[in-house]
């Protein structure tokens, strides 16, 4: 299995982010959102894990939570070895250079009243990248450059250029830094497709070029297939499925990751409607429910996932958190009637 | 999974929306912009017409130009908009308002924004059906109940007594869909009904037109950027580029016989369509803002397909099959059509 291993860059392992639910006059802490409730994952170095999810699965919190832009209830998240968690604040300095993030929203993120040069050399300037000003704007022509600008543009403000080029001052600021690991957190999906498709290539010559690691953070599951070398799949809090990006879909193991996939539209003429329908919505992080967390929509479901919450076994190149690969199982119960 | 109960064919007997050379301007620095330019559509009965393209193309414009709900300083220029034998253009602002709701529906994007969020969503359906129908409220909660139901809203008798903000988005996107058929009108328009929704719950959404569709014979108008929605919903499609039509054909025409290049791009460019390890096929440029758009063909400065004639002259239609049209001057030489399109506006 190529999960894992000394080349692993970051290694999240059992992280939780729960926030506290308060009430009353008092504010006590009457429950907890479970947004992250144990999650493992692994981002090889100069490689792509996607991390896939609908919303409220906690797949964003999850990126928060590695930077620390939200602080974990528990778990471990090393990066090149060293557990960030561990780190009193002022220590994770360094990281946050070598960590960065790039969001769905271009325009929220980029400050309304800077100029794009100063946009991208305001972290330069933070860690002392760069002797000077003038040196500064040489970099940040480079930068822009790199990311298929126009270096003029850099005199211009964030709302005269359009959604794709303010993705790419996003990239660019993140690039500034000289990070080893790109988090995007459904850095293409506000963009057209013809568009996306422009953002989608640049982050693969990027990758290419610089030797990047991205954790891809989407709904996307078209975006994933392009994208990505494996796909770790997020149901309520939880990794339901991990697995190499071919087996995903060629053989998806999860029930939740079955419906996902015959969920999304193809474009195939010949191809219409879907085997697998979920039924009902997810329910809340707050009050998730007993045994395994999918059971109320999983059209597979058996008396055993209501009383036990799985754990995550061993399928082809990957991990699926369902006991219908339970390797201790008898035939008969994995053969659920109505499946 | 389409019933063959509606011919497709344009112009027959059973269209019910008929919009000709629809032109909606506003205001720019110097003059007005036509930011939709000349649309022709027609929808038959019980067929779904998917209106396709990318942010600012105007296909949002075109729906709220046939409901003449064109937020200010924007206004229809020309064009007719014919709904079951009337011109809505032409119709008192008090009769328009008795058509709209009844004979033509609409659902948008964003449920939450629709809904009134200090009233529950049983009022408001109720309300509705009052609106149109003389009927005492006893019964219109009967019908809003029954509505819920035919929507598959589950606990229905509870949920009307729900606010807003206690449904899910799904779930709000459905009483939206019961509060547009209140009334049963002929033509639904649905303007990016699934976007703000997870992936399996809009196949759920998709599923409940459809059956609307085949159930009261609706037609639906569906506006979309996304061509995997065209594919599970729609019977034909127009696609739509910096204000006008470039091609309108069947489903499987468009999906896999494109002959228009901007058709052929989006198509190529779509991740779900790309081997691995492959580059995506991008369409160079962006897309033009209103104001900016070149003349002749508005594709000619990113299409790889541009000669002579594209820059200068626009481009009339080609006909490729009594329901296939492409307005592009590479296709009409293929064609083997004179390279003279339409006459410039």
């Amino acid at each position: 299995m190529s999960k894992g291993g000394a080349d692993a860059l970051l290694r999240v392992v059992g992280l939780r982010t729960w926030f506290p639910i308060r009430a009353g006059v008092l504010q006590r802490t009457i429950g907890h959102v479970r947004a992250v409730d144990g999650v493992d994952l692994t981002v090889p170095s100069g490689r792509t894990l996607a991390l896939v999810g609908e919303s409220g699965c906690g797949k964003t919190t999850v990126g928060r939570s590695i930077l620390r832009l939200v602080e974990p209830s528990g778990g471990r998240v090393c990066f090149e070895g060293v557990d960030l968690l561990a780190l009193p604040k002022p220590a994770l300095r360094p990281y946050r250079r070598a960590i960065q993030i790039v969001f769905q929203d271009p325009l929220g993120s980029l400050d309304p009243r800077m100029r794009i040069r100063d946009v991208v050399a305001e972290g330069m300037k933070a860690f002392r990248i760069g002797a000077n000003e003038r040196e500064r704007t040489d970099r940040v022509a480079e930068l822009l450059r790199r990311v298929q600008l126009d270096p003029t543009q850099m005199t211009r403000y964030p709302h005269e250029l359009s959604g794709g080029q303010r993705q790419r001052v996003c990239i660019a600021r993140a690039l500034a830094l000289g990070p080893k690991l790109l988090i995007c957190d459904e850095a293409v999906s506000a963009l057209d497709v013809s568009i996306q498709a422009q953002i989608l290539n640049l982050l693969r010559d990027l990758q290419a070029e610089l030797g990047l690691s991205y954790l891809f953070i989407t709904h996307d599951l078209g975006v994933v297939r392009y994208l990505a070398d494996r796909v770790s799949v997020m149901y309520l809090g939880q990794i339901v499925e991990d697995v190499a990006t071919e087996a995903l879909f060629a053989d998806p193991q999860h029930p939740y990751t079955q419906a996902l996939l015959s969920a999304v539209p193809s474009v195939d003429p010949g191809r219409r409607g879907v085997a697998v329908r979920l039924r009902g919505d997810v329910p809340s992080p707050a009050n998730p429910p007993a045994g395994c967390r999918f059971h109320t929509r999983c059209p597979a479901v058996f008396e055993r996932c209501r009383a036990e919450a799985p754990p995550l076994y061993p399928v082809r190149e990957g991990e699926s958190r369902c006991f219908l690969s339970d390797p201790a199982a008898r035939p008969s119960a994995r053969r659920p009637a109505g499946a | 999974m389409s019933t063959p109960a509606a011919p497709s064919t344009c112009e027959s007997a059973e269209t019910v929306l008929d919009v000709r050379d629809l032109v909606t301007s506003f205001p720019g620095p110097n003059r007005r912009i036509a930011v939709v330019d000349g649309v022709d559509l027609t929808i038959s009965r019980g067929e779904t017409l998917a209106l396709v393209g990318e942010s600012g193309c105007g296909k949002s414009l075109t729906a709220l130009s046939i409901l003449r709900l064109v937020p200010k300083p924007g206004r229809i220029d020309r064009g007719t908009v014919r709904l079951g034998g009337r011109d809505l253009r032409a119709l008192p602002v008090a009769e328009l308002r008795r058509v709209r709701g009844h004979e033509i529906s609409m659902i948008f994007q964003e449920p939450m924004t629709s809904l009134n969020p200090v009233v529950t969503v049983g009022k408001q359906v109720i309300e509705a059906i009052r609106l149109h129908e003389r009927v005492s409220s006893a019964l219109a909660r009967r019908r809003a109940l029954a509505l819920f139901e035919q929507v598959g809203i589950p606990d229905p008798a509870s949920r009307l007594d729900a606010f807003p903000h206690q449904l899910s988005g799904g779930m709000k996107q459905r009483v939206m869909i019961a509060m547009a058929l209140a009334a049963r009108p002929s033509v639904l328009i649905a303007d990016e009904p699934t976007t703000a929704l997870d992936v399996t719950i809009q196949g759920q959404i998709l599923d409940l037109l459809r059956e609307v569709r085949d159930l009261l014979g609706t037609a639906i108008l569906l506006i979309t950027h996304d061509l995997g929605i065209v594919n599970e919903l729609a019977d034909r499609v127009a696609v739509m580029y910096a204000g006008r039509l470039v091609e309108v054909g069947m489903r499987t025409d468009i999906l896999s016989a494109p002959r228009h290049p901007y058709t052929q791009g989006l198509l190529r460019s779509m991740p779900a369509r790309a081997r691995r390890g492959e580059r995506l096929t991008e369409i160079a440029g962006v897309v033009p803002p209103p104001g900016q758009w070149p003349t002749g063909c508005r594709f000619a400065p990113r299409c790889t397909r541009a000669f002579d004639p594209c820059a200068r002259i626009d481009p009339g239609p080609t006909r490729l099959s009594a329901n296939h049209t492409a307005w592009c001057h590479a296709v009409a030489r293929e064609e083997g059509s004179p390279p003279a399109g339409g006459a410039p506006a």
